[in-house]
């Protein structure tokens, strides 16, 4: 991983040693490049990201108006303010819920979905396109789709069951029903999605695996449990918290949900990030909304890591039950991955050398 | 060497083994496919992903009065498509301008972020400078960071600039993204040799023109994958554009909300809106589908 000493030598020196402001301008220019180079993020994120965030924190100590701007200094009134209102509480529950009917699905299903098209079926390209179509919509327009299809009266859904026999379901009156229909519309769209991630470790998983396995007996479900899980292990745990950060932050799917945009009529299916809206655009209290914004991040920065800590946990295959063919799979994939792992050391040193990687 | 008999497989590992053996032998005659099973339930996902689409095409092309008289509506699309359509060009929720400006926010997004983080993942990738490891594990470490919370002060900022209500508010915040120059630093590091770089410098081209002249067009495939998912993106983003444009410019997704409070008792004219917002992304993907199918299974975009 050496880069050859003469290189910046060889590169600073002009082709024409007689013209010295050349030269001076090609030392300020390899000293000075990168910096420029990189400095639209910097600043970019310094201005939009950072800054607000930390800013954030000044304005929920502040009487902060949309309109007339910054008051008075009211300490952590605004905090005491918001934790002391039972919709706020409401409002987290319904994140919650809406969050883990979401992810819990989501995932599960896009892991058989991507072991079904891990498959060697036909017209892979073709079956792929098709569960990824849904994420070319805008989640604004799945939500005005979906919430006819969930309409308490004259709804398709509630049709369907009233054909059955079975009685119609408030899906905009009551709260589960609300949660379960917004969930679904986020599951609409990220499902395939996800399938396509997961998909894409799948297949780096060294079929040796399954043919051990396959030796062993296990079965196809007993592969699945025991191989492809906790192969694609890492991609579960990115695609887990990923949801974790976007899911607690849902506000589309609420927001659209009904014509009023406030989360039902007593906040059935109100979440953080619509009260925090609604705090800082409809009542015009922006410190009030700030305050909402930073508790919603510290409830994220704990979600992502009890999340990260739970997939680890249920994703591993460290099953107390394991037989004895588990554990032989198991070794077998130790030294699959081991070998696998010396390679790409091979690998990666003769292309490092190859290029030379600073 | 030929490989043993599956009975004598058999015989002598076991009935797994022979079983394996078994299949293995079958994968090199003819390749052994999946039962149709399978076929089956991936076509059941596919009408789930498409059903939702087409009964919004149905509802786009039938009346009020059709709506309201069944909530089942017919398999076969009504005639009356064209006169919502009119419809609802006609109506004071302008259309047109939305759709607009939303092509105007995601194009100009996808081209910056494209050439802002390929300038950048160039510096990271094939660049030497101070503090290089920290810069870019610091880029890293923001891909986490919820930044859609800095709403309020954002706001405070694009109101100090005069910029509420106007289309700049949305594009500035995203003209260059952690994500877009992790993905193209990444790809530059393995992408692109020092040697071609080294030469350029030899023949005496500037740091810029190296970028321009070497590395830009070496990175094409996986920058134009990160301008496309931008571009999708942009077009779907709503939380932002929401509070900063206000319904006197909006974006798409930012009309359909004024589209329905403002007639939410009209389906067809709303499901029409919905109709007009979704088919240029839908063009995309029968134009671009296969390279977006790729594209997320490279990582080309963060969940």
């Amino acid at each position: 991983m050496s880069y050859p000493a003469n290189a910046t030598r060889r590169t600073t020196s002009s082709p024409r040693p007689g013209s010295p402001w050349k030269e001076r301008f090609g030392r300020w220019d390899i000293k000075a490049s990168p910096y420029a180079y990189i400095a639209p993020f910097f600043i970019v994120f310094g201005i939009v990201g950072l800054f607000p965030l930390l800013y954030t924190a000044y304005v929920s100590l502040h009487d902060w108006d949309l309109i007339s701007g910054q008051g008075d200094f009211v300490g952590i009134e605004n905090f005491t303010f918001i934790l002391s209102r039972p919709v706020f509480w409401v409002s987290l529950g319904n994140t919650l819920s809406i969050f883990l009917l979401s992810t819990v699905p989501q995932i599960a299903i896009a892991l058989v979905l991507a072991s079904v098209l891990n498959a060697n079926i036909r017209a892979k390209t073709f079956w792929r396109m098709g569960v990824l179509l849904p994420y070319v919509v805008a989640p604004v327009a799945v939500t005005l789709i979906f919430s006819r299809l969930f309409a308490d009266q004259s709804g398709l859904v509630n049709a369907v069951l009233e054909l059955v026999g079975a009685d119609p379901i408030g899906w905009h009156r009551d709260s589960l029903p609300a949660h379960i229909a917004i969930a679904t519309m986020v599951n609409f769209r990220w499902i395939g999605f996800n399938t396509l991630v997961l998909l894409a470790a799948m297949q780096a998983i060294p079929k040796e695996l399954y043919e051990a396995a396959t030796i062993d007996g296990a079965g196809r479900a007993r592969q699945f449990f025991s191989v492809t899980v906790p192969s694609v292990r890492p991609t579960i745990i990115f695609v887990v918290i990923t949801s974790t950060i976007g899911g607690l932050q849902i506000f589309d799917e609420p927001r659209l949900y009904d014509a009023q945009g406030l989360g039902g009529n007593s906040g059935q299916w109100k979440t953080i990030t619509l009260y925090l809206y609604e705090l800082g655009w409809n009542q015009q209290r922006l410190g009030r909304a700030a305050a909402v914004a930073w508790l919603l991040f510290v409830l994220i920065v704990v979600f992502a890591l009890v999340s990260n800590w739970a997939s680890r946990r249920i994703a591993s295959g460290d099953d107390p039950t394991a037989t004895r063919k588990l554990r032989r799979v198991q070794q077998q994939k130790k030294q699959a991955a081991r070998k696998e792992l010396s390679e790409q050391a091979v690998r990666t040193t003769s292309a490092s050398s190859l290029e030379r990687t600073p | 060497m030929t490989p043993p008999s599956v009975p004598f497989v058999r015989q002598t590992a076991g009935p797994g083994a022979a079983k394996a053996a078994a299949r293995r032998r079958s994968k090199s005659a003819a390749g052994s496919r999946p039962s149709w099973v399978t076929y089956a339930l991936l076509a059941v996902v596919i009408l789930v992903s498409v059903l939702p689409l087409y009964y919004t095409l149905l509802l786009a092309s039938s009346t009020s009065a059709e709506v309201a008289q069944s909530p089942i509506p017919s398999w076969i699309p009504g005639g009356h498509l064209v006169d919502n359509l009119v419809r609802i060009f006609e109506s004071d929720i302008d259309l047109v301008q939305a759709a607009w400006n939303s092509f105007v926010v995601s194009a100009v997004s996808a081209l910056a972020v494209v050439f802002f983080s390929t300038l950048a993942g160039f510096a990271f990738a094939k660049l030497r400078f101070r503090g290089r490891a920290a810069l870019l594990a610091f880029v890293v470490a923001t891909l986490a960071v919820p930044t859609q919370l800095g709403v309020v002060p954002l706001y405070i900022v694009m109101r100090e600039l005069g910029l509420v209500g106007n289309l700049w508010a949305v594009i500035l915040p995203g003209i260059v993204t952690a994500f877009g120059v992790f993905w193209m630093t990444q790809y530059l590091t393995a992408a692109l040799p020092y040697e071609l770089i080294e030469a350029a410098r030899i023949d005496g081209a500037s740091t810029f023109r190296t970028f321009w002249s070497i590395a830009l067009p070496a990175v094409r495939p996986a920058a134009a994958m990160l301008g496309l998912f931008t571009f999708i993106g942009a077009w779907t983003n709503y939380f932002w554009p929401a509070i900063v444009l206000g319904p006197q410019n909006p974006t798409l997704p930012v009309a359909l909300q004024l589209l329905q409070t403002g007639f939410f008792k009209d389906i067809p004219l709303i499901m029409t809106g919905v109709l007009v917002s979704i088919v240029p992304l839908l063009v995309l993907f029968l134009v671009l589908g296969k390279q977006l199918v790729a594209g997320v299974m490279q990582g080309a975009v963060k969940g």
